[in-house]
């Protein structure tokens, strides 16, 4: 079963860049792109499960800090080597200035 | 005493390593604030282009004043700085692009990447595997596919690379493995599948490429193509060499704390063109994300918080070597280094 959690205001983060939240021992990345849309997918690469709240995000690119790895992180699918499994990705809302997303 | 290290990626240093959790590990990173850091790992084009235009136009000055004046004092001068900029900075060009860091534009990267790695004689595919695993388990025995000198090191056979005596014959035995279809079996332990094909018929194009400079030579009588394709990997390799050896000799291994196993050493501007500023190469191993460009500027912001670099190459070298004699006898034993501040390092040997 489904619920909406809040996670930030949408102040918190930077147009095109990214913030790490975690719930319930679960990390997520939590995006906002250069026009100013949320996005939320899995927190850690699936390469080698580094925090991808540490990588770069160019457009609508999230590039992994370990190895480089991109994903696009409004839809999660990986761009190449060394990405093989895509990003899970999670529905975003914002109520009242706050970013809230719809997790299992 | 611990039993002889054993560097093959199938043997039991790299089920210890696994056993241990040294490989894939979290390693010691400097805190950054997350602005600074963005301002860091920005792309840019300018830089990689400008550097760009300038080492290929220097090789095409070079090679052709060498074919030019062939054959005389002249051309054999031409040729040691052409071989320079095609056997040295191509590691250097191949490592940025590979991490696709050096430009903005993503094909730019794969342009010179590509350019690189056949000069270099790299496979693309492999060595993009093999690197992004020396990144994960830097210099963790029986992971890091790219541990230059082992304990105990063998001093000719790293002497001996200086002019690619044992590399670049490795390298065509590969390219023959690979055009006929297969990986060698350490290759497959970090080659997926799914990218194989790319390795075998890169292996066939490239050996066309050599079998036809071959015959060119025969043809003509004189070895001058080669001097121009392949050669130069052996005649100018001594430079890629001599400032890859500064990265990790005589510093701790099976470590996650890239201060303990990396070296920053402070370069004339002359080889931090050739090395493409990979002397700051403990800021490159905790930060890959950011360009060669901003290296200098990441050092700045973190030296405080690592180990004195070494002043120069020769110091690096005065460091090392002395330690890589003692390792003949003392495999044990490595440079220690002071880490301090909120360092938290983990060391499992040594």
């Amino acid at each position: 079963m489904s619920a909406w959690v809040e996670v930030c205001a949408v102040d918190d983060i930077d147009r095109e860049d990214v913030v790490p939240f975690e719930h319930l021992g679960c990390q997520y990345a939590i995006y906002c792109s250069p026009d100013g849309t949320f996005y939320a997918t899995d927190g850690l690469c699936t390469h080698e499960r580094a925090v991808l709240a540490d990588g770069l995000v160019m457009d609508h690119i999230i590039e992994c800090p370990k190895h480089n790895g991109r994903f696009d992180y409004r839809t999660g699918e990986g761009k190449g080597a060394p990405i093989r499994v895509n990003l899970r990705t999670y529905p975003v809302k914002i109520d009242q200035h706050i970013v809230s997303i719809e997790i299992d | 005493m611990r039993p002889k290290r054993d560097y093959s990626l199938i043997g039991d240093d790299s089920r210890r390593a696994v056993a241990l959790g040294l490989s894939q590990a979290d390693w010691y990173r400097t805190p950054i604030p997350r602005k600074r850091m963005k301002e860091l790992m920005h792309r840019r084009n300018g830089p990689a282009i400008r550097d760009t235009a300038l080492w290929l136009g220097l090789l095409v000055i070079f090679g052709g004043l060498g074919v030019y004046l062939w054959f005389s004092v002249w051309s054999l001068l031409c040729f040691a700085a052409y071989g320079v900029l095609y056997g040295s900075a191509s590691d250097a060009r191949w490592h940025e692009c590979g991490h696709g860091t050096a430009f903005k534009t993503r094909w730019m990267n794969t342009v010179i990447y590509n350019l690189a790695c056949f000069m270099i004689m790299r496979d693309p595919t492999v060595w993009r595997w093999s690197h992004a695993r020396h990144h994960t388990d830097t210099v963790i025995v029986g992971r890091d596919p790219e541990i230059i000198a082992m304990r105990p090191p063998k001093l000719w056979h790293i002497a001996a690379n200086f002019i690619g005596l044992f590399d670049v014959p490795l390298a065509f035995k590969h390219m023959a493995i690979h055009a006929s279809g297969r990986l060698t079996v350490e290759e497959a332990t970090f080659v997926p599948g799914t990218e194989r094909a790319k390795t075998y018929w890169t292996a066939r194009v490239w050996l066309l490429i050599y079998a036809a400079v071959v015959v060119t030579c025969v043809v003509s009588g004189s070895v001058l193509p080669a001097m121009v394709i392949g050669l130069p990997r052996m005649y100018g390799a001594w430079h890629h060499l001599m400032t890859g050896l500064t990265q990790h000799c005589g510093l701790a291994d099976d470590v996650t704390d890239h201060r303990l196993n990396s070296r920053t050493v402070y370069m004339n501007p002359i080889s931090r063109f050739v090395y493409w500023n990979m002397n700051y190469h403990v800021e490159h191993h905790m930060f890959p994300m950011v360009p060669f460009h901003a290296l200098p500027a990441l050092h700045e912001e973190i030296k405080d918080d690592l180990p004195a670099p070494a002043a120069s190459i020769a110091a690096a070298f005065r460091e090392f070597v002395p330690a890589m004699l003692r390792q003949r006898a003392d495999p044990e034993y490595y440079v220690h280094r002071e880490v301090f501040g909120t360092a938290t390092a983990v060391t499992t040997s040594g």
